[in-house]
């Protein structure tokens, strides 16, 4: 099983001191994130893309591939690449470069994109969301999978001997994760192609992350790709962490309550209890997290939402400490010790699709 | 005998209100109807007042807190809605709005609703037909076409010659949507996860 984080990427006044970072240094609070989540152990960085204030990430292959010089085995990813909005042979040709810059080290995870003026700005029209999410994804496929490529569809331009250069290294395309809260099409879509579902739960009650689940495992199966276990889940968490739960609950609360999310409604309690966030020691951390699987089965990675609404750097990277040190040896562990023979511990990602072309 | 699912859902802020009061009453004149049709009818209302603050907070957090979730579920699952708002600044209520702006903008589809409201003067009464029809048409509900206001006065009125009593508005818009409720069967909301939602392949 993978752990990492995810990044949104805001920029956000720190509510306890009333002080927000210029632009030039959240990018660069990013990359130091980056590589503390390599340096404790960590198995994941994925960051968001996003074209408007407050948000800092609209070039995350810029930022992926400045992460990959630093780092050595960190696998770099997206959360989410914006599917419908940006060219399917741009993200073809960014990725795939990206790939041979990582050695390997990539996948991505489509989305939709939920702001709505980003559409009209890239010349798309929202209410076509899902057909442009379908259309260009299926186009992206092709496009890592076959060297030259005719193809025409409705959003963009036709394409006659059309070859997206470099090729996927080694001929193994980055893996994918289709991210979707609540529309059934892009757990459809998921398991149409066989590839991962992630269900950004953080803001959202698990009854309803399982039922999203549980249909794309059912699906998966349906397509032929394997078991409805062996379907490959990916789940986000939201944790602030402390020694003795109430300093952490304590520190995060002036966050939370002013967070761009969620801040001014329910009570930090509430919230805790109505979603995974989960604000206190890491023992009730790893509890919280070993609880996910009850709800969607064995899943295969776990990304963590660490460096948002306003918390300061340094604080990040004392959290970071925690995770790679007593949170995440013991998830290891415990979800290792539970998973059935026959469920992938992880995504089909480069390395190990070379290790198995070797031995076959 | 068939047992339907009703859901009344009140507005009213202060308790007891006059909204709810006049919830209860198109209530009772629906299940008198209903019986007359051999018909039984579960009832069961819900106070908005008391999910003022969860309905704040799914605002915020785009999910919905357990007891807001289980009346939205109620609403969805129903046979048919009774609907009274008081009215403020000459519309329904922000509460009563934000309410219905929570459900999904299908749920509501091909379901009977009654509406109905309440103020302190008679000379709001057209609010039902400038403000609670459209936002229904808007949910592709069926609005039946009686519709009850009850100002202050109607609680002690003897109507006059051209305008029926509260009792006898009530019991017209009661027999007439108990015939809707009856004759209009249940839209299924249910999500089959054996078929595909999406037509895949794409090209």
């Amino acid at each position: 099983m993978q752990f990492g984080i995810f990044t949104v990427g805001d920029v956000t006044t720190d509510p306890t001191n009333g002080r927000t970072p210029s632009e030039h240094e959240r990018i660069k609070a990013t990359v130091a994130i980056a590589q503390k989540v390599e340096e404790v152990g960590l198995d994941v960085f994925a960051t968001g893309e996003h074209h408007n204030p407050p948000f800092v990430p609209s070039s995350p292959t810029t930022l992926l591939g400045h992460i990959a010089a630093r780092t050595e085995n960190l696998i770099l990813s997206t959360s989410t690449t914006l599917i419908t909005t940006n060219d399917p042979v741009k993200i073809a040709e960014d990725y795939a470069y990206l790939q041979h810059l990582a050695d390997g080290r990539v996948d991505l995870m489509m989305g939709r994109g939920n702001t709505g003026p980003v559409y009209p700005w890239f010349g798309k029209d929202i209410r076509q969301g899902i057909p442009l999410a379908l259309e260009n994804y299926s186009l992206l496929h092709k496009l890592w999978r076959e060297d030259v490529v005719d193809w025409e569809g409705k959003f963009r331009t036709p394409l006659q001997s059309f070859t997206s250069t470099p090729r996927p290294m080694d001929g193994v395309p980055p893996f994918v994760w289709h991210g979707s809260i609540r529309s059934p099409e892009i757990a459809e879509q998921a398991a149409y192609y066989g590839d991962g579902f992630f269900h950004n739960n953080i803001f959202w009650p698990m009854s309803h992350t399982k039922k999203m689940v549980e249909l794309y495992r059912k699906r998966y199966a349906h397509y032929g790709h394997g078991t409805p276990e062996q379907a490959i889940v990916g789940l986000g968490g939201q944790v602030y962490m402390r020694k003795n739960s109430q300093d952490a609950v304590r520190e995060f609360r002036p966050y939370f309550d002013n967070a761009p999310v969620y801040g001014h409604g329910p009570s930090l309690e509430d919230f805790s209890e109505q979603t995974p966030l989960t604000v206190g020691s890491p023992q009730q951390v790893i509890e919280r997290t070993l609880g996910f699987r009850d709800a969607v089965g064995d899943y295969q990675r776990q990304l963590f939402l660490m460096d948002h609404a306003g918390l300061p750097l340094k604080t990040v990277l004392e959290q970071l400490d925690i995770l790679g040190e007593e949170v995440v040896p013991v998830l290891r562990k415990e979800f290792a010790k539970l998973r059935p023979a026959g469920v992938p511990e992880s995504a089909p990602l480069h390395p190990a699709v070379i290790a198995a072309r070797k031995e076959a | 005998m068939k047992t339907l699912k009703l859901v009344a859902v009140s507005a009213g802020l202060s308790v007891p209100s006059s909204t709810r009061l006049l919830a209860d009453r198109l209530t009772e004149a629906v299940r008198a109807g209903l019986a007359g049709q051999g018909m039984d009818v579960e009832v069961r209302v819900i106070e908005l007042r008391e999910l003022a603050v969860p309905i704040a907070n799914h605002l915020v957090t785009g999910f919905p807190p357990p007891t807001l979730d289980e009346a939205i579920e109620a609403v969805t699952q129903s046979d048919g809605v009774i609907a009274v708002t008081p009215v403020f600044t000459a519309s329904y209520s922000g509460l009563f709005k934000s309410f219905f702006d929570l459900i999904d903008p299908d749920a509501l589809t091909g379901k009977p609703v009654l509406v109905g409201a309440t103020g302190g003067t008679a000379r709001h009464s057209l609010v039902l037909e400038h403000a609670l029809r459209p936002l229904f048409a808007y949910l592709r509900a069926i609005v039946a076409p009686t519709a009850v206001y009850a100002a202050s006065e109607d609680w002690g009125g003897t109507g006059d010659a051209l305008t029926d009593t509260l009792p006898v508005r009530i019991d017209r818009a009661g027999e007439q949507f108990a015939r809707l409720m009856a004759s209009t069967p249940r839209r299924e909301q249910a999500y089959d996860s054996s078929s595909p939602v999406a037509a895949l392949p794409i090209a």
